[in-house]
């Protein structure tokens, strides 16, 4: 499909959001994945959480490992710069880049062999230092481009195409990103746009480390019977927590709800996450109380979405290291440089 | 028998047990030289371990500012019984021994021809302090009263550092002061103060300072405009990091906010580290690690992305014994090959090669704005001796008119007023394209960066030449860093001669005092400092201007050398190999012997000049 050109012309009749843009200024070039990967479907869920969210796509800022799922930011946010940088190290370059213009929003896109494997430890740190940021797994379980081995997400027993049995242990990405401080943890799957686009939104205005694991079958290599990450298998065994009202500042709260029901996180910005609870006893504020629920549902073969965790008061890196409001990369020389005098008494004090 | 007897001109060395204690006292005795206005240079040779294992402490007196180190030992106060042997024989002939008498020792059946001065150290402390630890502490402090006894060092230089390091804890002041009284009466009772090394009072320091490495490279990060470091805890660079946090607390902490114009992570490998300064780097700011060998090669992937994807990032590698763990605690220059081709495929990368600590800071500010202007990987490539070590130097300049060079950065009004932005295009011949920061234009100059090959405009191409265009450009950018490197420094000899001899980085001091020793001798040599790779045309015209040129250095495979065959397209007769390998910093006395070997033996067979040079 890559020879194809993108169409240029939009529609006249397209919406505009609050900041002037339509649905295509937030599109990037052709998919080059598989028709029908998950992933595409993904991309568009970004697209359309930031077209909702008002977000000018130009301040985004696209990081991603190698992989699949890593080449997606060619294909969304156009006008957004984008880095694609080596397998399983996105986590420190976006947490450099975050440290260096506080200002912009970090959308980390990351892969299951890329955060699982070869980039666990990175995973684990950005969680655990609360770089604020949209971190991204579109987890397929297999390695597509290299023709379909297992990756660590596999679960064990799950068989690959060619007849295989997983014989290890699967990584619960969700499961360490909770463990690890994550300030805002969710799965969703990639067939379900109606769960992922409020969460992706969620993510987006959640200050801190959000981490969303997408399930997201692979057509080609991992959508096949006795595969725990085939689009069937993950129908049958969507066991969502909640499901999110997202309700921006502006947007007056209108719909009631009986008390129990549900459970409003309010984020810095004063968005408000309304969660309707589907299982009764599951408090997302609560982080041990999530982690215990999601492994019990996890160890009865369910395949449990939704937001699993949020704190509301999060903090982040920059609220650690007490970094300058003026993003680093703009401040002048004036605020760098000690000066001459400075060093001459420094001189003074080595004699 | 025979005494070595000078002023202002000798070598003392402390065998000492680490965790003891003594590395501050011995630091105060060097230091109270300096105050005298007589030049020295310490050396501090530890080892991989916090507490139990021997340490050295190395100082040489030199009021003609030689400040490498010359080789031999004419005092040892030799501290550790588990060292003694090999300590004591380390002592020049005629020279003298200082130990702790408290449990005599059969010094003479060892050596006939040095003058021993035992003190019963432990014995004395033991009967004035009660407290194991202060008995330990003042130990020191009790050798360097005697020590300065011995050698006519001025008491109030003494005096006034105790007083400038105790400020405001009077209890410790007396005691120290006591302990230091304690040291010379006994001298002046019991030994044959002075002996035949002296210090005088001269006036051979001026205005020169006294710091280490690590310390004025970070401060030159400050100055340079760093805001982003990233690292890991790895000798000998680790104090790269923790002194600019230090000074960054001090001098980046805006007075009405509180808040911080840096931002220091303390990464959990050197992979994340240097991800986190490339990260920042590609986000436009300052951005810097400090590692050393064994961090660069985990270092190596990121470092060819930053080098293909061109961007900009300062390394500070304090280069230790290698391979492998090697010598953690000991110096080599050798990483040279490791960083400048660091990474898989086609990659070279520019190096800053300071000789002292004043250099250290200028190549660390330098580097801060070379990796800006070239979009590059820039090394500053210090080593253990010059890092780890106070080395007196040039006083740390600055011009508060200096700017920080940015480099090709397009901004949003240049592209709204429609200026082509083709981020790997070159536009201005040297190699060196343009870029734009995230964030700066709704809906121009956004590009896809990746460490895979793509064409002028950033896009993902395979295609064989957009592949060959682009490198051919970063080997023009190259050559363009040749230019704006910190140029090599010439140094003629008295005479025209046919010999040269290039060197770099700490080599220096110990080259420049050797080249002295070698004229003195009737041996003329022209030399050139190497202050960088790439190398400028100056330094094949150097080599081509010299029949013979000796390349000294301090590793096993003349890493340096290669480089001078190899990018220079050098004939490698012509460039002799002299090297030290052994983890001690390279020694005057060393390259002055090689280098008189070498030439006699030329003297003796006289190397044919071949004609197809001449042709």
């Amino acid at each position: 499909m890559t020879y194809i050109t993108k169409p240029q012309l939009h529609h006249p009749t397209l919406a505009r959001n609050r900041v002037g843009y339509t649905r295509r200024d937030y599109e990037g070039k052709i998919s080059t994945l598989c028709a029908g990967c998950g992933h595409d479907s993904i991309s568009a869920a970004i697209i359309q959480a930031c077209w909702e969210l008002d977000i000018e796509p130009h301040r985004v800022a696209k990081l991603s490992g190698i992989g699949c799922s890593s080449k997606t930011p060619d294909y969304f946010l156009g006008a957004a710069h984008g880095f694609n940088t080596v397998h399983g190290r996105m986590p420190s370059v976006l947490t450099g880049a975050n440290l260096a213009n506080r200002d912009l929003l970090y959308l980390g896109v990351s892969g299951d062999g890329d955060s699982a494997s070869i980039g666990l430890g990175q995973f684990a740190h950005v969680m655990r230092r609360g770089v604020n940021m949209v971190y991204i797994v579109e987890n397929n379980g297999v390695y597509g481009l290299t023709k379909g081995q297992f990756s660590a997400t596999a679960d064990r027993g799950s068989k690959s195409k060619k007849g295989v049995l997983n014989a290890d242990s699967p990584v619960d990405l969700g499961g360490i990103a909770l463990q690890l401080g994550a300030t805002y943890v969710a799965r969703s799957f990639s067939g379900d746009k109606a769960q992922l686009v409020p969460l992706i939104k969620g993510a987006i205005v959640h200050r801190g480390a959000a981490f969303l694991d997408v399930i997201s079958p692979c057509v080609t290599f991992n959508n096949h019977a006795g595969s725990t990450r085939s689009y069937d298998y993950v129908r049958e065994h969507n066991e969502a927590v909640s499901r999110i009202d997202f309700i921006t500042p502006r947007a007056e709260i209108t719909t009631e709800v009986a008390p129990g029901e549900a459970v409003d996180v309010e984020q810095h910005d004063g968005t408000v996450l309304r969660l309707r609870k589907l299982h009764a006893d599951y408090d997302p504020c609560d982080r041990v109380a999530a982690m215990s629920h999601v492994q019990a549902m996890q160890a009865r073969g369910e395949v449990v979405t939704g937001l699993l965790y949020v704190e509301s008061d999060a903090t982040d890196l920059h609220d650690a290291l007490n970094t300058s409001l003026r993003p680093l990369n703009s401040l002048d020389e004036a605020a760098l440089c000690p000066g001459e005098a400075v060093l001459a008494r420094i001189n003074a004090s080595l004699r | 028998m025979k005494s070595i007897e000078a002023v202002n001109d000798f070598v003392i060395k402390f065998a000492n047990v680490n965790g003891s204690g003594s590395a501050s006292a011995n630091e105060l005795f060097a230091k109270a030289i300096l105050r005298m206005g007589v030049p020295v240079s310490p050396r501090n040779i530890f080892p991989s371990n916090i507490q139990g294992l021997p340490t050295w402490y190395e100082v040489r007196v030199s009021e003609r500012g030689y400040l490498g180190r010359r080789g031999g030992i004419d005092m040892m106060v030799a501290m550790n019984p588990q060292t003694w042997a090999q300590d004591v024989a380390e002592i020049e002939p005629g020279g003298y021994l200082f130990y702790d008498s408290t449990r005599p020792l059969p010094v003479e059946s060892l050596r006939s021809d040095i003058h021993v001065i035992g003190m019963p150290l432990t014995a004395i402390c033991s009967a004035t302090y009660d407290d194991p630890r202060q008995r330990q502490l003042f130990k020191n402090i009790v050798y360097v009263g005697a020590l300065s006894a011995l050698l006519g060092i001025d008491l109030a230089e003494i005096r006034k550092l105790f007083s400038e390091q105790f400020r405001g804890k009077e209890k410790l002041l007396d005691s120290n002061l006591q302990a230091l009284e304690l040291g010379r009466e006994f001298a002046r009772e019991h030994l044959s103060a002075p002996i035949g090394l002296r210090v005088q009072r001269a006036d051979a320091v001026g205005g020169q300072i006294f710091v280490d490495g690590n310390s004025a490279a970070a401060l030159g990060c400050v100055y340079g405009g760093a805001t982003v470091a990233a690292w890991y805890p790895l000798t000998p660079s680790s104090s790269v990091a923790e002194a600019f946090q230090m000074y960054c607390g001090r001098y980046r902490v805006d007075q009405a906010t509180g808040r911080h114009g840096y931002a220091i992570v303390q990464a959990e490998d050197e992979i994340a580290s240097i991800g986190i300064v490339v990260g920042a780097g590609w986000n436009g700011a300052r951005a810097f690690t400090a590692t050393s060998g064994p961090g660069v090669s985990l270092m190596t992937e990121i470092i060819g992305l930053a080098y293909f994807a061109e961007i900009p990032v300062t390394i500070v590698d304090v280069q230790r014994g290698g391979p492998s763990t090697g010598m953690p605690t000991r110096t080599q220059q050798a990483d040279l090959s490791a960083c400048a081709y660091a990474s898989h495929g086609d990659t070279k990368h520019v190096l800053l090669l300071p000789e002292d600590p004043a250099e250290c800071f200028e190549h660390a500010a330098a580097a801060l704005d070379l990796a800006d202007r070239l979009q590059t990987p820039v090394f500053v490539m210090s080593d253990l001796d010059i890092g780890m070590n106070q080395h007196l130097c040039a006083p740390l300049q600055w011009d508060d008119a200096r700017r920080l060079d940015r480099g090709k950065v397009m901004s949003a009004e240049e592209l709204e007023a429609g200026r082509d932005f083709g981020r790997y295009r070159d536009v201005d011949g040297d190699g060196i394209p343009w870029r734009t920061l995230p964030g700066t234009h709704p809906t121009k100059g956004s590009y896809f960066t990746r460490g895979t090959s793509r064409d002028a405009y950033a896009r993902y191409s395979e295609a064989g030449p957009d592949y060959v265009v682009n490198v051919q450009r970063l080997l023009k950018k190259f050559a363009t860093a040749a230019t704006l490197v910190p140029q090599p420094l010439l140094r003629r000899a008295a005479q025209p001669t046919r010999l040269g001899v290039i060197y770099f980085g700490s080599t220096s001091a110990a080259a420049n005092e050797a080249l002295d020793t070698l004229a003195e001798a009737d041996i003329h040599l022209d030399a050139l400092r190497l202050r960088a790779f790439p190398f400028p045309q100056s330094v094949l015209q150097f080599i081509d201007e010299h029949d013979r040129v000796f390349v000294v250095e301090q590793n096993r495979d003349a890493q340096m050398r290669s480089m001078l065959v190899n990018e220079l397209a050098v004939d490698p007769a012509r460039l002799l190999p002299v090297l030290h390998y052994d983890g001690t910093p390279i020694t005057a006395r060393f390259i002055t012997g090689a280098i008189t070997r070498a030439v006699h033996e030329f003297a003796v067979k006289p190397r044919k000049r071949t004609k197809a040079r001449a042709a």
